[in-house]
């Protein structure tokens, strides 16, 4: 016994200097700081750009990553994780602005029809292919036929953009106009023609990928990195800086941190509240928003979650600040419905505070609907994301003083997609959802017969706005709808929403230009180094 | 030569085992290819029509006998995650895990036997103590965990090589051998203390018995005795051992390889296996298998070389 007690100590005593010694070590990491800038800085959500400096051109930098790549051709790529590396290579007609506006990318100008059943784009001039030929109306033609699935045949592996399957013709209206008809109108669809446009009939998309982004792609090995150079002929004058990124794929964000401390990751976008702490003396922090919707989402057609006022009851039960103090270190921003904060202009900043915490409240509805000594529940949570599993337990020691008691059970991604996502067989489960920048992407899972409402949440006043919304032309009108639909999300208490988590970047002192978005992307082509360009491949 | 044949016949039927079951496995796990890849744009359409692409709509035997007949053939079918073949994958990979596993096994050996015969030499003295304090701590240390102080202390504190910086062996193979010596380091240390454990008990064995009473009585020295006379027989138990270590070192090879960012088939193997990526991991679980089986049949071999009284 006493043996495996000193066992136990050397341990310790070796954890210890080691753990404390790092702290020590922070300016033995090999990072030139000779810019002598080690300030934190600290941005909102919407997010600016870093510190102004002397931009200069030139230099290389390693981008951080954890996920592998699951496909280099766009049309084939699923994985958010994908999508933000492959960013950099492919545009589309349009592209979202930092503030979540679609701006013309490479079509020069777009129109759409009163009624949204034509879309006409005029393309821009003289924008270039990686292998140098110059993008023509029969490649944005065949790009979107093939992401929309009207190429025959289907190329094997490219994942049909189902939003875009609205559209029934794309004509050639001149050598720089493309006129898009929709066989069921709708003026939402823009948010869509984010979709990559490629070469027409280029066979090694999946291997050599060509686009027309601000950087070219070089080389990818798999499970190690993927290389790109800087597009000498982007159309955008000025951009991009830097020659050469690498975007660097871990295998964890344990291992990139590690890299981190000894300074050979340039950039690093999914930092704990905790690791960004540990990082801040070397690293500039900035903090952005992850563009999800995190939430306690309830099976509403299960057990006592069924009824309308024990959903509320938990919704009244949940300190949200308190949660998001406890997990991100204050980091966050609380939300009352299904909708982040970035995406202005349908988001409805009175529902935050429709249920305040009150856990005398919460007795009383639970008392109403006939529970009053309190009721047990398991809340299933994907094992490998930390911050929803931590999520959870802060929600089990809050809901203990309402008298539920909540179990918590972890199981693997896999299983939470093919056993909650799809089966549907759980109660309550904490995840943070992602959509497309278009509001019908957001709430459409709402519907009552929608394929992937997983919360078997049923209204039909929800069905019939939804309908409307979709129809209507009219923005101000859309906006109406859609708002009402998440203020009736609220006070049905479809699921106990918590909050649109931080996104917290750890960027190279040295660097400027870093920008967020409201869409998950890592734009390499404002990114540029202040002063002096270095090298880091 | 019936002894070969035999051991053929085992190492065909173990493999065949082996896959049977890691092909079983992957259709009890919840969660195909096909959800992980869709994600939350799961819809039944695409699901189906992904399916069929991939050839998963058909029946489990039918898809098992395609696979084995794709196998014996040497072809293992294509990554659904990377779209290349898998032999290519593997082949790409595969140096990476050798070297880690042919350095760890180069420390193990050089490294414990030397230290299991001192400690047995001294045996109750102060240096056999300190061995055997330090081989019952880092015998409790679990490789991912040595990895990360060995990042921690070598890596960052004193700079002895820079964490993450893996070169591949073809580009600049000093640089590469340099990084690899520390992930090396922390698969095999846990190891080392093992080797050292059992060796010394081997040897402490062999001197109690009789036939070292009469090297001694000719008038060995005793340094001599231990070499020629003990360490021969303390070996042939140690041997066996080694090849069980070895299977060990090429598991604990997939958890250091995600400590150190190596791109070696442990991490192909984690990452395959969280996307369902089932030719992957089929090909790489068979894989092991055979590197197992091999390895002990060639102790069995070397075995029967040092001892020739094993039938």
């Amino acid at each position: 016994m006493r043996k495996k007690v000193s066992i136990l100590m050397s341990i310790l005593v070796l954890v210890t200097v080691v753990l404390g010694g790092c702290s020590d070590g922070d300016n033995q990491t090999g990072k030139d700081t000779s810019n002598g800038s080690s300030q934190t800085q600290t941005q909102n959500a919407g997010g600016d750009e870093t510190s102004t400096g002397d931009a200069v051109y030139g230099g290389s930098i390693v981008v951080g990553i954890t996920q592998d790549l699951d496909s280099l051709d766009p049309h084939k790529a699923v994985a958010a994780g994908t999508k933000e590396v492959l960013y950099n290579i492919f545009e589309g007609l349009v592209k979202a602005d930092k503030d979540g506006n679609l701006v013309p990318a490479l079509a020069e100008s777009y129109t759409i029809s009163p009624d949204g059943s034509e879309y006409t784009f005029v393309l821009r001039d003289g924008v270039k292919f990686h292998n140098g030929d110059l993008v023509t109306a029969e490649d944005v033609i065949y790009s979107l036929k093939r992401c929309s699935g009207l190429l025959t045949p289907q190329e094997e592996g490219v994942v049909i953009e189902s939003a875009l399957s609205a559209i029934s013709d794309i004509i050639k209206v001149d050598e720089k106009t493309v006129k898009v008809v929709m066989g069921e109108p709708s003026t939402e669809l823009i948010g869509y023609f984010t979709c990559s446009i490629i070469p027409e009939d280029y066979k090694e998309q999946d291997t050599k990928p060509v686009g027309t982004g601000p950087f070219c792609f070089e080389s990818y090995t798999p499970l190690t990195e993927l290389v790109m150079t800087k597009n000498p002929d982007y159309y955008l004058e000025g951009k991009p800086y830097l020659d050469k990124v690498t975007f660097k794929i871990s295998a964890n964000t344990d291992a990139a941190f590690m890299e981190l401390m000894a300074g050979t990751i340039d950039i690093f976008p999914y930092l704990t509240a905790e690791q960004a702490s540990q990082l801040k003396d070397t690293y500039t922090i900035m903090e952005g928003s992850m563009n999800l919707v995190q939430a306690l989402f309830l099976n509403n057609a299960e057990g006592p979650l069924a009824d309308v006022r024990v959903r509320q009851a938990l919704c009244y039960a949940t300190d949200r600040q308190a949660v998001i103090d406890m997990v991100a270190g204050g980091r966050g921003h609380v939300i009352g419905s299904n909708m982040f904060p970035s995406f202005t202009q349908y988001y409805d900043a009175e529902l935050e505070t429709y249920y305040e915490y009150n856990t005398e409240k919460a007795k009383e509805l639970l008392a109403e609907a006939g529970y009053a000594d309190g009721f047990t529940f398991t809340i299933t949570v994907p094992s490998n994301y930390q911050f929803h599993v931590e999520t959870a337990q802060v929600l089990v020691e809050q809901y203990r003083q309402i008298g539920v008691e909540a179990k918590i059970q972890l199981i693997e991604w896999g299983s939470w997609l093919s056993d909650v996502y799809q089966g549907r067989n759980y109660e309550a489960t904490v995840v943070g959802l992602d959509a497309e920048l278009v509001p019908s992407d957001i709430l459409k899972r709402y519907r009552s017969n929608a394929s992937n409402n997983f919360l078997n949440y049923k209204n039909t006043e929800v069905d019939e706005l939804f309908a409307k919304a979709f129809a209507t032309v009219k923005d101000e009108e859309k906006e109406t709808y859609y708002k009402e639909i998440q203020r009736l999300l609220t006070e049905d208490a479809a699921s106990v929403y918590i909050q649109a988590p931080a996104l917290l970047v750890a960027v190279n002192p040295n660097l400027g230009g870093y920008t967020f978005y409201p869409v998950y992307v890592q734009d390499m082509a404002s990114v540029y180094y202040i002063g002096e360009a270095q090298v880091n491949e | 030569m019936k002894y070969l044949v035999k051991k053929l016949i085992t190492l065909i039927i173990t493999l065949l085992l082996v896959s049977c079951a890691a092909f079983i496995a992957f259709q009890v796990i919840p969660g195909d290819s096909v959800t992980l890849a869709l994600g939350t744009d799961f819809t039944e359409e695409a699901a189906e029509q992904m399916r069929e692409e991939l050839g998963l709509n058909r029946s489990i035997p039918a898809r098992f006998a395609d696979w084995m007949a794709g196998a014996v053939r040497g072809d293992f079918g294509t990554s659904s995650q990377y779209k290349q073949p898998v032999s290519q994958l593997i082949a790409d990979r595969l140096p990476v895990t050798i070297w880690l596993a042919v350095l760890s096994m180069l420390m193990i050996t050089v490294i414990s036997v030397p230290l299991g015969i001192l400690a047995a030499k001294s045996s109750g003295g102060i240096l056999d103590r300190m061995i055997t304090l330090i081989t019952q701590i880092t015998m409790a240390i679990p490789p991912f965990f040595l990895g990360i102080i060995l990042t921690l202390v070598c890596g960052i504190l004193l700079s002895w090589f820079t964490p993450g910086k893996y070169v591949a062996p073809d580009k600049d193979f000093s640089a590469f051998l340099h990084y690899m010596i520390f992930p090396a380091m922390a698969v095999s240390i846990p190891k080392i203390a093992m080797v050292v454990k059992f060796l010394r008990g081997s040897v402490l064995r062999q001197l109690s018995l009789d036939y070292v009473r009469t090297a001694r009585s000719k008038g060995n020295k005793e340094s001599a005795v231990l070499v020629r006379h003990v360490l021969k027989n303390a070996l042939i138990p140690v041997v066996t051992f080694l090849a069980m270590v070895t299977a060990d070192v090429l598991a604990g090879s997939i958890i250091i390889e995600q400590v150190f960012n190596l791109p070696g088939l442990g991490r192909l193997l984690v990452v395959s296996i969280s996307n369902r990526d089932f030719a992957v991991v089929q090909a790489i679980i068979l894989y092991i298998a055979f590197v197992v089986v091999l390895i002990n049949f060639l102790v069995d071999l070397l075995y029967r070389w040092l001892d020739p009284r094993v039938e």
